[in-house]
């Protein structure tokens, strides 16, 4: 992870057309735990939101092959289990739930040594893709990650 | 069962924390109920698990956008569930087809 870069997702382990595993490792050190918090570094529940978000979106993203970019819509029932600091190696897991028109509904979980860490259901709304550099930047971001690999697989 | 109207009347009091008594199937659910965007998002997936479809929502927003159907002919409320119901019933149709070979 690179939390300060919001790329929260390593690489994908495992996807079909319906769930995608993924495996972050938090950094030992970033800017983000001088603040969050000072002598006790944590990683903020908004990025483990977040995290579960990328995974979703990167499963939505795959199964419209690239077509139209998923932007988080809404977070139902977000659980923040566990603490997380720095070193952890989280498994990131999302599923999804209902694909509507122009929004997608998924259920995202993180898990820390077999432990589950957090769980949330996200809303993405799916959308044209804005800018053709923001297309660029997630089909690279894609590859970065080994998506098409594990879809291979 | 409850009626169409009153399951959709429901779904939208209940996400769009409408008084449900001010829903009637007159009531214009972005206009008149004042459903944002987002809530809207809500009520579809809702509406969409409650009657095992997909809501056009896309298709029916291009249209309205250019020009070619009336606002109210999908977000007037009678007209809103008349359309899930000829969804529902279409569903239903190429279900029974299936099911018959």
């Amino acid at each position: 992870m690179r939390l300060e870069f919001f790329q929260m997702i390593d690489r994908v382990l495992a996807a079909d057309a319906e769930s995608l595993s993924a495996e972050a490792r938090v950094p030992d050190a970033s800017p983000v735990f001088e603040g969050h918090f000072p002598g006790y570094p944590l990683v903020p529940g908004v990025l483990l939101v977040e995290t579960m978000a990328q995974a979703s979106g990167f499963l939505l993203l795959r199964r419209s092959g690239f077509a139209r970019m998923p932007f988080l819509a809404s977070v139902r029932e977000a659980k923040l289990r566990s603490f997380v600091g720095p070193g952890a190696a989280l498994t990131v897991e999302a599923r999804l739930v209902h694909e509507g028109s122009g929004y997608a509904v998924t259920a995202g979980r993180i898990e820390a040594g077999g432990k589950r860490v957090c769980d949330a259901e996200l809303t993405l709304r799916v959308l044209d893709f804005p800018a053709p550099e923001l297309e660029a930047a997630m089909r690279a971001q894609a590859e970065r990650i080994g998506l098409d690999a594990a879809m291979a697989a | 069962m409850d009626s169409a109207f009153d399951r959709i009347a429901d779904i939208i009091a209940e996400t769009g924390g409408v008084p449900r008594e001010k829903i009637t199937p007159e009531s214009h659910v972005i206009d008149d109920l004042g459903i944002d965007s987002l809530d809207f998002l809500d009520i579809v997936f809702a509406i969409d698990k409650s009657f095992g479809i997909k809501v056009p929502v896309e298709a029916w927003t291009q249209e309205v956008n250019a020009g070619q159907a009336p606002p109210g002919q999908y977000f007037v409320m009678g007209n809103l569930v008349a359309r899930i119901e000829e969804l529902a019933a279409a569903k239903e149709g190429a279900g029974a087809k299936v099911a018959g070979g």
